[in-house]
């Protein structure tokens, strides 16, 4: 621990000024700008990180928390502003340096080597030697206390890609942990956990608040802000919006702040009882489709005109079922009828001839093309339809991508940026013009609001509901039960990778899912059994 | 500079630092040999040491624009040196070749017409590149493991076709594939611009060229987008094959001699070289044809300077080998940044001392 913690804490050390140099904070970063290339990512931003509290860093995608992260750790050098850890001016040039200062970053996508053991995920770089060379009993012994720490207990001598995602970001915190950190930067670390892994993530954050460790934690989800912050610093667009005590922030002005302008509450819930026609026929209707190991066979229909939620917890099937109805993995029981026509998908093509589009859960890995231009990853999927002759001219490309870019409201300068250098709601939208420039007769989404802001979840949520009032059918999955349940007007529950129940209409509720997954015929204990190997989630 | 926003345009331009390679290397040549850029006409065809270069590399352009599809699709080919051998050992095999007198006139005689002989030897290269499109796309085999088998078994088959001998040719039209002019300038080149030009224009005037990079960039992606990854990998390893049985005849027709052996031995090491000379990434995805051509170029043209700089030949291959390695370093961009902000780095400490 540095000395600078030793001085005394003012009774409210948030009155401090935020301008001039703050003794009691163990970092202070004052006046940072950042410009990129058409971008004042920050501009003379100030943040303040006391000894052992968690602070929430909020703001809309693009509003300069991961640069103001990769400043701190790092990635980025800023233009202007000066970073004090302790009282002294540091200036990490590499995020190892950083390390090294005792800041330590877990980001949100799992950084580590799949392919290598927890315990080398833990300690690589930086093994427990013994005459010169690797203690591996020292390594193994220390990543299980590392990960007992956090409540985890699995074999660490197996490959990392053995175990559930969930799983790998725990091992991502161990090996900030291992470090010594003084700071740990958590950058959306429950994107991908379910609610008793993010309890549990909230009980190891707690122990080591106790330590005095301070904790930079940025996240999407609001309850989970309030339910771990002590300060929550607000940015917009590269600026300071202000620094609050948790408890004088209501999560309304909180969210008002975040947009810069009043968003109505009730948009985040379900306000109306949408009404079910089951006299429509149906575009899909899967009948015992299945396969061994992924999920159980099970009945689908998805009507034009209505969504489909797929409700259930992390590991319950959702995505399993998608990829099985889009061809992206083989069914090896039941069948799929395209309006009334029985099917075989044996590749995502299969499936589109039919007039169906897919925006996968993973939209890193599975979903954009990061090096192609905004225009290119829109028109993928149209020209794909098309084929190798039938080549879209240039021009008429940049129509598409043009009118999807202002339809959808897709932040960018123009179409020829390469996809990945987009926001993440950015990519999700373009992902979504991907599709819609199909003219699909049905849409599945899998995950379509993870990992964006706000502002973006609702333009998504929305733009959900428009295409279905144009007679799209739509398959919605979503790991926030408020979302599904706002835009369903039908909710199929999966459990253990088996549905047991639908519910519609009236029934849809919070209380009805939980009801029906609790439940189900069989021994509710599986919700933690992600810490076996396998379990993919 | 009055435009440096031009400058920076140019430089910054993905064959900027090829262009200059080869330049370079151009005028170290005329520096060892004053004559470099002379050309002259003989019997109305092209004569000079650039026209050489330029004949020369035909064969090195043809398995490098191949090389560099199957780079961009994120595969490797290492099996093209031996199939340039199997081309050669079918065409020279199938043709053979005597000089008989008819009637009191010469007359050259094949054991199968040439015609016949030349398809033979570009359709079992297909083959080749179909079997390697097969282990890849197929069975999901690792490319450099899957064309390594080809590399290996094709130098066997071609011993196999040519019983182990060097099999020599007498027949005269087929030297005109490796040796012959028209309109002036060697035939091997017109090749080469063919194969070039209708690449130009699948990867610019249809969706090849999209295909290409979404699936060399992220193939899982690109087939949710809905493409067919698969019968695109096949056929790329089908066409890189291809080329390297038009190369194999160009070779074997320009040595007049299949050599099971030794004909297109390294060649594999040499197109990959090309390819990333000419600014392609190994790792797949965006591709330059014409840096390839470029890359071809340069190590035909370094490969001449070596020998008219008269270095011994026992140490050749070091010397080709140092010059690569300043060229690689030369290329590379971050290397440059490296060396520039040192420089940087020691005019700011130097101004402050």
């Amino acid at each position: 621990m540095p000395d600078s913690i030793s001085h005394a804490i003012p009774p409210d050390p948030a009155e401090a000024s935020l301008g001039r140099p703050d003794p009691t904070a163990l970092l202070h970063m004052r006046g940072i700008s950042k410009t990129f290339p058409g971008v004042q990512a920050l501009a003379e931003v100030d943040f303040r990180l006391l000894p052992g509290e968690v602070h929430a860093l909020m703001g809309q995608n693009g509003a300069g928390k991961s640069t103001l992260i990769k400043v701190l750790t790092g990635v980025e050098r800023p233009d202007a502003g000066e970073i004090l850890l302790g009282g002294q001016p540091i200036a990490p040039g590499s995020p190892l340096e950083a390390q090294k200062l005792g800041i330590s970053t877990v980001y949100q996508e799992v950084n580590l080597c799949p392919n290598l053991t927890v315990a080398e995920n833990i300690h690589i770089g930086r093994f427990p030697m013994r005459l010169g060379s690797i203690d591996w009993r020292a390594t193994n012994r220390a990543a299980e206390a590392l990960l007992a720490d956090l409540n985890i207990h699995i074999d660490v001598t197996l490959p990392l890609s053995l175990y559930p995602v969930a799983i790998q970001q725990m091992v991502a915190i161990a090996r900030a942990l291992s470090t010594d950190a003084r700071i740990l930067i958590l950058d959306e670390p429950t994107s991908s956990l379910d609610d008793d892994e993010v309890a549990r993530l909230f009980a190891a954050i707690r122990t080591l608040k106790a330590r005095g460790m301070a904790v930079l934690f940025v996240t999407h989800f609001l309850e989970q802000t309030y339910a771990i912050s002590d300060r929550i610093t607000v940015l917009r667009n590269g600026r300071l919006e202000g620094e609050y005590a948790a408890r004088d922030l209501p999560q309304l002005q909180l969210i008002n702040k975040m947009v810069g302008r009043n968003i109505d509450a009730s948009r985040f819930e379900r306000t109306e009882v949408l009404p079910v026609d089951d006299s429509v026929p149906a575009f899909l209707s899967a009948r015992g489709m299945g396969r061994r190991g992924v999920v159980q066979p099970l009945d689908l229909d998805v009507r034009p005109g209505q969504v489909l939620g797929l409700g259930g917890l992390l590991g319950s099937g959702r995505t399993e079922t998608a990829r099985l109805l889009f061809g992206v993995d083989r069914s090896d029981a039941g069948s799929i009828n395209v309006q009334g026509q029985a099917h075989q998908f044996s590749s995502p093509r299969d499936a589109i001839r039919q007039g169906i589009g897919f925006c996968p859960e993973d939209r890193k890995t599975e979903g954009i093309i990061a090096e192609l231009s905004i225009r290119e990853n829109i028109i993928l999927a149209l020209q794909a339809k098309r084929g190798l002759f039938r080549y879209l001219p240039k021009k008429r490309q940049r129509e598409i991508a043009d009118q999807y870019i202002e339809k959808l409201g897709i932040k960018t300068p123009d179409a020829e940026k390469p996809i990945g250098q987009l926001s993440g709601g950015n990519q999700q939208k373009a992902m979504l013009a991907r599709w819609l420039a199909t003219d699909p007769a049905m849409l599945i989404l899998d995950e379509p609001t993870r990992g964006i802001d706000i502002a973006a979840k609702l333009d998504i949520m929305d733009l959900v509901t428009a295409q279905c009032r144009k007679g799209m059918a739509i398959l919605f999955i979503s790991s926030e039960l408020p979302e599904v349940l706002r835009v369903s007007h039908r909710l199929a529950i999966l459990r253990d990778r088996k549905k047991v129940g639908e519910l519609a209409g009236a029934d849809v509720t919070e209380d009805n899912v939980y009801h029906a997954i609790a439940s189900a015929d069989m021994p509710a204990a599986s919700v933690v059994a992600n810490t076996t190997p396998g379990g993919a989630a | 500079m009055t435009h440096p926003a031009r400058i920076r345009a140019l430089t910054g331009h993905r064959l900027f630092w090829p262009c200059v390679t080869l330049i370079l290397l151009c005028l170290l040549n005329t520096w060892f040999n004053p004559h470099f850029f002379h050309l002259d006409i003989r019997n109305g065809h092209l004569y000079g040491s650039v026209i050489d270069i330029l004949n020369r590399a035909a064969p090195l352009m043809l398995v490098s624009l191949g090389m560099t599809l199957v780079i961009a699709i994120g595969g490797i080919d290492i099996s093209v040196g031996a199939v340039v051998a199997i081309s050669g050992a079918i065409a020279a095999s199938l043709i053979g070749g005597t000089l008989v007198i008819q009637n009191g006139a010469p007359v050259y005689v094949t054991k199968v017409p040439m015609l016949l002989a030349l398809l033979a030897a570009v359709g079992a290269a297909l083959l080749c590149g179909l079997w390697n499109g097969l282990l890849v796309a197929g069975a999901g085999m690792q490319p450099i493991i899957a064309t390594l088998i080809l590399m290996v078994a094709g130098r066997g088959v071609a011993q196999l076709i040519t019983g182990g001998q060097i099999i020599t040719v007498y027949y005269e039209p087929f030297f005109f594939v490796g040796n012959g002019y028209l309109f002036g300038l060697p035939f091997g080149l017109y090749v080469a611009a063919a194969v070039l030009g209708l690449l130009l224009l699948l990867m610019h005037r249809t969706a090849l060229g999209l295909f290409i990079e979404a699936v060399g960039i992220n193939a899982v992606a690109a087939r949710l987008a809905g493409l067919n990854t698969k019968a695109l990998v096949f056929g790329i390893y089908a066409f890189c094959g291809a080329m390297a049985g038009i190369a194999g005849l160009i070779i074997c027709s320009n040595v007049k001699s299949a050599d099971g052996n030794n004909a297109g031995l390294l060649l594999e090491l040499d197109a990959i070289l090309a390819v990333t000379l000419g600014g392609t990434s190994l790792a797949g995805g965006k591709c330059s044809l014409w840096g390839s051509v470029l890359g071809a170029l340069i190590i035909q043209t370094l490969t001449y300077a070596i020998y008219s700089m008269g270095v011994p030949p026992e140490i050749n291959l070091v010397v080709k080998a140092v010059v690569v390695f300043a060229v690689c370093l030369a290329q590379s961009a971050a290397f440059r940044t490296m060396l520039f902000q040192r420089r940087l780095f020691q005019r700011r400490t130097g101004a402050q001392s």
